[in-house]
């Protein structure tokens, strides 16, 4: 089981990698006249062909590119006229922290309540919770961030601009990052929230949590011992599912705040028609996207005796 | 005086369960509804009480209601449950959950979704002794083994170390019983707990409950829709009917002298017996005959084996097997859904596609098919007249008003009064309603031959009792050919004029009906027969004992030489 | 003091939205027929709010001309001018009317998102339901390559996708659309899959029944319900993934009014506690919140319907 999944992810992955190449493949004209624009001459798209290797066949460049991004080679932007994976590697961190430090704020809170949601269905406590959350979905990053700054950066007790860098101590990131963190916390809990609650319910309506109620086993045990070991797959999943959500909503985020992370490349990237460096930022979210899902089918699989014994 | 109380405490004594003028009502389309109006029941200590009744009588509901436990969306409105004393309504949360598992257990119809599939049986098993404080781990763990082997389990000593996926279902039915010994109750709940089962595995697990019951002199409630079974276990009948009492009496004076109308029907079940037709000339060509099929549905394995057999013109074969013995896979073949690895299908002399989407559309109209679900089986968007008037516009060209008559004379074929029934939708109707217009869509394309797949094993008793008369009716109207797969002997008896008996994907024996009734059987013939419960409440004892002293001779004989 | 401003308006915002949804559900009881009536009396606040809400956007789309008090582009004076009578809500940074272009907005971001749910509902039904029929090599092939496009998040898909094809409202219609189509796949396939194993689809598979029979007459009707709520989640998600586009900069152009970009264009007015650009961006939330409201409400009817 866990092997064939792993072998399933790593094709993805490098069917991910074609698409990617080949959509640019799929550009009209070509690289050379995108980067030259209006000064395009027969001689020097020519010259530019040649030294982008733009007159080998695809098939052997895509096999040269693949080769130089496993070893962090990403080639050169054309905008910037610098190595991507100069450009790549500070802003990959920040990206990171950010999103390691939403997911350890919503994660628990996420799950809770949730939790908490599942236990008290129907409640008052259930019905709000469940209006806040659907509303919180359906607002668009940029609207909580901006509603975020107006409170808490013009009144000064926050920064409106997340800039920090390489340099910045731990805790005055934590500082500075806190606007962008808790916008993305808001939107991603919700989702969390209301998936972790529909995971468990949906658990507790088989018949052998019933068999447990009427064997006399304790509420708070049902939860823990016959409800959650058979949650944990489908929580799992919610959470994986979730934290791949957070990439969507980075760009965003970074965006408002003028974070400099990885989505702010990207974008950048779009607007230049810098292909290369969307091309390497576009892998480089979709490769952490299929892994968290990847682990999220581990993990599930682990916790399943079904699955794991059957051979 | 005196003696007059006495008689009195002691009945008391020996009164375990009362339950007064229940009512239990539903939430259905937010509006309240009954589902129990009012039914009284007791139980005396050692007793075994039979609850019968038809789906939707309540049986369920009123089983749970003596543990005091309603589903969601169920609330018991008005009465009393007394428990050894207890009222089990006016209990706290905290004092009813000490009862439960411990002095009163629960036996759910399916195993398979009653168990906790995280969990190793044993652990599921010393859970409750555990929680309600009966005996320690390794104590419990001790008696489980005890149980099991008790109930026959295969290798009892390791057989808890499993998880629920890793047992067969009869064998998980009987460690679901052992998990409700687990504290000793006074009172087991056994909610229908050999439904699911094939005859042959029923009885296995008939037995273990019944032993068990005896050995430890528990008071049971054995609910069930089958009289036959409930004949075996029970002390005293019950009968339910859409949510009241109709009468209640031990179960020899029941099963001899019935009271009430409704009752008496129920006895009178499988009166229709179909008189056998003689068997066809050797020199009549069969209307499908089924030539050496060997099928499957991977390439490794193989679901049927070298299956032979042939259908004349206004017979009726039953095929009849236990679950995986291949005789849905026989009529995939014979419809083209499955093509064969080897073999064919002969239909009126010539040999059929096996595949059939290569079928011309009056070869696929020649075949037709019944279902056994007919929720499943009818679109549920489609009006009665559309899902009738599809094949006969198909296949026979009609339209306008030619087809709307059509419509009309099949529903009056079928004896649902058109005017009534024709622009209903399927989930208007009954469960027999429904079936009879899956009857209609086949007999509208005008086939030869009609393949009745378990058609009346989702029906009450009654209804499938006028199925089986409609179907028979039309046989001879129409001069059809049945295919009929069942599990059910007693519907072979009722339908058949020839039996094909299936085990493990191959024909084990197959001869006219009477023939195959009398002895000598083949000794897969001979398990199934026998394991058939009868309308006699010492069947189950008898048999156990007829077979035992088989084994003994068996044994015997093994020895001697 | 803006805290405390804020939590007033607040509560006063919610308890009018109570009010007014209450109101709209009466009004509506009335002028449809008793069954609809029936259905519609079952449905909570939260539910009639939202369809109070859709109505008055769809009609602020139909009649965007009529209500707005200048043209869509017009430029009227200086950029950033405040909140006046002439000026309901000020104007943006070249000097066009902000509350103008909030209504044609409607127009042109509601439109175009529903143009492209329509479109990705079309393909991606179609085709889940035809791969869920067929089974075998078909199923397969479309749904491990549906499987790989959908391993790419699909914000940043489109960004891609648009860096490649250039930012005309024609390939940013056929982008996303093509996109979400795949996620509208996933579904189809699903829910037809629990359909295409039932016995009636069978029996008119052996009555010879044709692949475009089976599909419209069997099988969708029968996935209508499951798919409409679908469509309503997927319209959120298309019209959220268009502002946010538009947002960067990378989606309607100018000078098309658009929620989106409109934000983008104003947001240097937050920094002085001008809460113009929040007024699109809130515009986008309500919408969708409202159509989550009715969506969240049909689901729960529908899983009600089953136990």
């Amino acid at each position: 089981m866990l092997v064939k999944r792993l072998a399933l992810g790593v094709l993805t992955l490098i069917l991910l990698s074609l698409l990617i190449f080949l959509s640019v493949e799929a550009l009209p004209g070509d690289l050379a006249e995108a980067i030259l624009g209006q000064q395009a001459t027969p001689e020097n798209t020519a010259a530019i062909r040649r030294e982008l290797g733009l007159d080998l066949p695809p098939w052997t460049r895509y096999l040269h590119w693949l080769g130089g991004v496993l070893q962090g080679d990403f080639g050169n932007s054309l905008a910037l006229r610098k190595p991507i994976a100069e450009l790549i590697a500070p802003r990959l961190a920040n990206t990171l922290f950010l999103t390691l430090y939403t997911a350890c704020i919503a994660v628990p809170i996420a799950l809770i309540l949730g939790m908490a949601a599942s236990l008290f269905r129907n409640s008052y406590f259930d019905r709000i919770s469940n209006i806040t959350a659907l509303s919180a979905i359906s607002m668009p990053e940029f609207f909580v961030g901006y509603v975020m700054i107006y409170f808490f950066a013009i009144s000064g007790y926050f920064p409106s601009m997340a800039s920090i860098n390489a340099g910045t101590p731990f805790l005055e990131k934590l500082y500075l990052c806190f606007l962008p963190a808790l916008t993305l916390t808001l939107v991603v809990t919700a989702h969390m929230m209301r998936m972790t609650r529909a995971a468990i319910i949906n658990v507790l309506a088989l018949p052998y949590i019933e068999m447990a109620r009427l064997k006399g086993v304790k509420s708070q045990r049902i939860i823990t011992a016959h409800a959650l070991p058979n949650a944990i797959a489908p929580i799992v999943n919610v959470v994986a599912l979730n934290l791949a959500y957070l990439i969507t909503g980075v760009v965003i985020v970074e965006i408002v705040f003028v974070f400099p992370g990885l989505g702010q490349l990207m974008v950048d990237g779009v607007k230049f028609r810098d292909v290369p460096v969307v091309q390497a930022t576009a892998l480089i979210f979709a490769s952490a996207y299929v892994g968290l899902n990847l682990l999220a089918d581990i993990i599930s699989t682990i916790s399943n005796p079904r699955l794991m014994r059957q051979r | 005086m005196k003696q007059h109380l006495l008689t009195k405490i002691n009945a008391m004594k020996q009164r375990l369960l009362t339950m007064e003028n229940i009512h239990i009502q539903g939430k259905s389309d937010e509006q309240w509804v009954d589902i129990i109006k009012g039914v009284d029941l007791y139980l005396n200590r050692g007793e075994v009480l039979g609850l019968i009744g038809e789906s939707g009588a309540g049986k369920s509901t009123l089983g749970l209601a003596a543990m005091g436990f309603c589903r969601d969306g169920c609330v018991i409105s008005e009465g009393s449950v007394h428990f050894d004393g207890k009222d089990l309504l006016a209990l706290s949360r905290e004092d009813i959950r000490q009862l439960r598992g411990n002095r009163i257990a629960y036996v759910a119809q399916s195993a398979a979704a009653s168990f906790n599939p995280a969990h190793k049986l044993i652990d599921q098993f010393c859970e409750a002794p555990h929680l309600h404080n009966v005996m320690g781990r390794k104590e419990s763990e001790a008696y489980a083994r005890k149980l099991y082997k008790r109930i026959n389990l295969p290798s009892p000593e390791t057989f808890g170390l499993r998880y629920p996926h890793e047992v067969s279902g009869g064998q998980l039915q009987r460690a679901m019983t052992a998990m409700a010994l687990s504290c000793r109750p006074d009172l087991i709940i056994f909610d229908e707990p050999t439904t699911a089962l094939d005859v042959t595995t029923q009885i296995e697990v008939l037995a273990a409950i019944k032993d068990i019951v005896k050995e430890f002199n528990t008071a049971a409630i054995y609910i069930s829709h089958d009289l036959a079974v409930v004949a075996q276990m029970a002390d005293r009948i019950q009968v339910l009917l859409k949510g009241e009492e109709v009468e209640q009496a031990p179960t020899k004076l029941m099963l001899k002298a019935p009271k009430k109308a409704y009752t008496k029907s129920l006895w009178a079940v499988r009166e229709h017996a179909r008189i056998e037709q003689p068997a066809p000339k050797k020199t009549d060509t069969p209307v499908i005959s089924i030539r050496q099929v060997t099928a499957g549905y991977t390439s490794q394995q193989d679901v049927l084996k070298n299956v032979s057999f042939d259908i004349h013109k206004k017979r009726t074969i039953a095929v009849v097997g236990e679950s995986g013995s291949g005789k849905s896979t026989a009529a995939r073949v014979v419809t083209g859904l499955l093509p064969p690895r080897q073999g064919s299908i002969v239909f009126d002399g010539a040999e059929l596609p096996a595949d059939y989407q290569k079928r011309s559309r009056d070869q696929l109209r020649q075949i037709q098919m019944i279902y056994q679900m007919a929720d499943t089986a009818l679109n549920p968007k489609l009006r009665i007249r559309d899902l009738i008037a599809r094949p006969a516009s198909m296949y026979l060209g009609l339209s306008g008003r030619a087809l709307d008559e059509r419509v009309r004379a099949l529903l009056a074929m079928i004896e649902l009064e058109p005017d009534q029934y024709i622009d209903r939708l399927p989930s208007e109707l009954s469960g027999g309603q429904k079936q009879r217009i899956g009857i209609a869509r086949a007999i509208a394309a005008e086939p030869s031959f009609i393949i009745c797949d378990e058609v009346t094993s989702a029906l009450d008793q009654l209804v499938a009792e006028e199925i089986l008369k409609l179907l028979d009716r039309l046989q001879s109207e129409l001069a059809l050919s049945y295919m009929f797969i069942t599990h059910d002997l007693a519907t072979v008896r009722a339908i058949a004029d020839r039996v094909v008996v299936m085990k493990d994907g191959a024909v084990v024996e197959q001869d006219g009906k009477s023939k195959l009734f009398k002895p000598p059987h083949h000794p897969y013939t001979e398990l199934l027969l026998s394991s058939v419960p009868e309308m006699d409440a010492e069947w189950l004892d008898r048999l156990l004992i007829a077979r035992t002293k088989k084994r003994a001779k068996k044994r015997g004989r093994k020895a001697k030489p | 003091m803006l805290y405390l401003q804020t939590f007033l308006g607040f509560c006063i915002t919610i308890i009018a939205s109570i009010i007014a949804a209450w109101l709209f559900r009466v009004l509506l009881v009335r002028l449809v027929g008793h069954s609809t009536a029936k259905f519609i009396r079952t449905a909570p606040l939260t539910a009639s709010f939202g369809m109070l809400v859709i109505c008055m956007y769809i009609l602020c789309a139909i009649f965007a001309p009529l209500i707005a008090p200048y043209g869509e582009a017009e430029i009227l004076g200086g950029g950033f001018e405040p909140w006046s009578s002439t000026h309901l809500l000020g104007t943006d940074n070249l000097g066009r009317d902000v509350f103008t272009r909030l209504i044609y907005g409607a127009r042109n971001t509601v439109g175009i998102a529903f143009l492209i749910t329509a479109l990705a509902f079309f393909v991606g039904t179609l085709l889940g339901l035809y791969a869920a029929l067929k089974g075998g090599i078909i199923d397969q092939i479309t749904s491990r390559l549906v499987d790989v496009l959908m391993a790419i998040p699909s914000l940043i898909f489109s960004l891609l996708m648009l860096t490649i094809f250039g930012t005309s409202v024609l390939s940013l219609v056929i982008v996303i659309a093509a996109i979400d189509s795949t996620r509208v796949f996933r579904i189809a396939r699903a829910v037809a899959l629990t359909i295409v194993h039932l016995d009636y689809i069978e029996a008119a598979k052996l009555r010879g029944e044709r692949t475009r029979y089976l599909i419209t007459r069997e099988i969708l009707p029968n996935a209508l319900a499951p798919l409409a709520a679908e469509f309503g989640l997927r319209f959120c998600f298309v019209f959220l993934m268009i502002s946010a586009l538009s947002f960067l900069g990378l989606g309607l152009q100018p000078p098309t009014a658009d929620w989106g970009s409109m934000v983008r264009d104003n947001a240097d007015l937050i920094s002085f506690g001008d809460i113009t650009p929040l007024i699109p961006a809130g515009a986008i939330a309500l919408l969708t919140i409202a159509v989550n409201f009715v969506v969240d409400w049909f689901l729960h009817k529908a899983s009600g319907l089953k136990d």
